[in-house]
């Protein structure tokens, strides 16, 4: 639910971008999204179309980059990539992980002209 | 990040073969005269570039809640961002420390629901002064609400500020307050594997706080499943088992939360 708010902001940063660029037209965004950002990609899409509406952002496309989980263990440092959160290390089976990697949630680039 | 595809990844990290300028083969197997000229040719208009941006969206979020941050360290207000699904007693947890810290510590509460002012008015009736944030159909609080939002409270007589957060536990977890500790409530009426299906709120908890323990038995309450979750969710977190209609376990939570109000000033000195 709380995708419109975040697909608000990533459309603010996108014109704002766009627009010091001097750019009329933004053809694509491409966002990168962590597994355990807690965002449904489908529902970023479904607010994208909503909000892009009447901006210069209007009909472009966006692509979502899942950004894969890695942990780091807590006791080996040994850094793996994870299924879900709940992965043990796979060298010592300690379950106390930091995560390294997976709640990115960016705007990585614009497609203007 | 990658400058030939703007992928957001290094370099070298993936190879670019498959973007070379690749050739065309072009038989002309007949004879007549064939210039290979666009008979419509495009005006020359601006061309399509990609532009890196590489901007976390939360980025403004994050920047209101170190504002809030440091606000709240120059009035000398400690603030809790509570968090649970509704119905885990958030309301009833404030209601209880008002009445036993009344003496030695002023809480202010900001209340963050869909609708209606229930929980603001609730705590008034107590003695708390509180806000209420109405957030229509936003299902979380952010950084900016709550700034609006304390400016309505007589902060310079608050000690602690308790943030009561949407009852909701997705959205919430992304959003940086300024808070100096983040509690999660858990009921024992819930359901002891909560902690497995809401990892991501869990695991950013200072304090997971076990409530309505008094209910524990008539639930069939299963404690060691529910630490064994927590504790897998949230490998560093404080676990306490408090009751806010008995008094149990609230001795233990205030002697935490002094801890964690002792060791930020101590970060600050």
């Amino acid at each position: 639910m709380h995708e419109l708010s975040l697909m608000e902001q990533t459309l603010a940063i996108a014109l704002q971008h766009a627009e010091r660029e001097g750019a009329s037209h933004i053809h694509q965004l491409t966002m990168r999204v962590g597994v355990l950002s807690g965002v449904v990609p489908d529902a970023l899409r479904f607010a994208f179309d909503v909000l892009a509406r009447g901006t210069m952002a209007e009909g472009a496309q966006l692509a979502i980059e899942s950004v894969p989980i890695v942990a780091r263990c807590a006791r080996c440092n040994q850094e793996f990539e994870a299924a879900d959160f709940f992965a043990d290390c796979p060298r010592c089976g300690e379950t106390a992980t930091e995560l390294r990697q997976g709640r990115e949630l960016e705007l990585a680039s614009l497609e203007v002209s | 990040m990658c400058e030939h595809c703007g992928c957001g990844l290094p370099g070298e990290s993936h190879g670019h073969a498959g973007h070379d300028h690749h050739q065309h083969g072009h038989e002309h197997p007949h004879d007549h005269p064939h210039p290979h000229q666009d008979p419509y040719p495009v005006p020359p208009g601006p061309e399509r570039r990609t532009v890196p941006v590489q901007e976390g969206i939360l980025a403004k979020n994050d920047r209101l809640a170190e504002r809030n941050r440091g606000y709240f360290l120059a009035k000398g207000v400690f603030v809790l961002n509570l968090l649970s699904s509704p119905g885990s007693g958030k309301t009833s947890l404030i209601e209880r420390m008002a009445a036993d810290l009344g003496r030695r510590l002023r809480l202010g509460v900001v209340v963050g629901d869909l609708a209606t002012d229930n929980d603001a008015r609730r705590l008034q009736a107590a003695g708390v002064p509180a806000v209420q944030i109405t957030t229509g159909t936003v299902c979380h609080l952010d950084a900016e609400m709550v700034a609006g939002a304390i400016a309505r409270l007589p902060l310079d007589q608050v000690d602690v500020l308790c943030i009561e957060n949407v009852g909701n536990l997705v959205c919430p977890a992304a959003f940086d307050l300024g808070e100096g500790l983040r509690v999660v409530l858990m009921s024992v009426t819930e359901g002891e594997d909560k902690p497995l299906k809401y990892p991501t709120i869990f695991r950013d908890a200072g304090v997971v706080l076990l409530t309505k323990m008094d209910l524990a038995e008539a639930a069939g309450f299963d404690r060691d499943a529910a630490l064994r979750n927590i504790r897998r969710a949230a490998p560093e977190a404080a676990i306490l088992e408090v009751s806010a209609r008995t008094g149990e376990g609230m001795q233990a939570w205030y002697e935490t939360l002094d801890a964690a109000r002792a060791g930020r000033a101590a970060a600050q000195a």
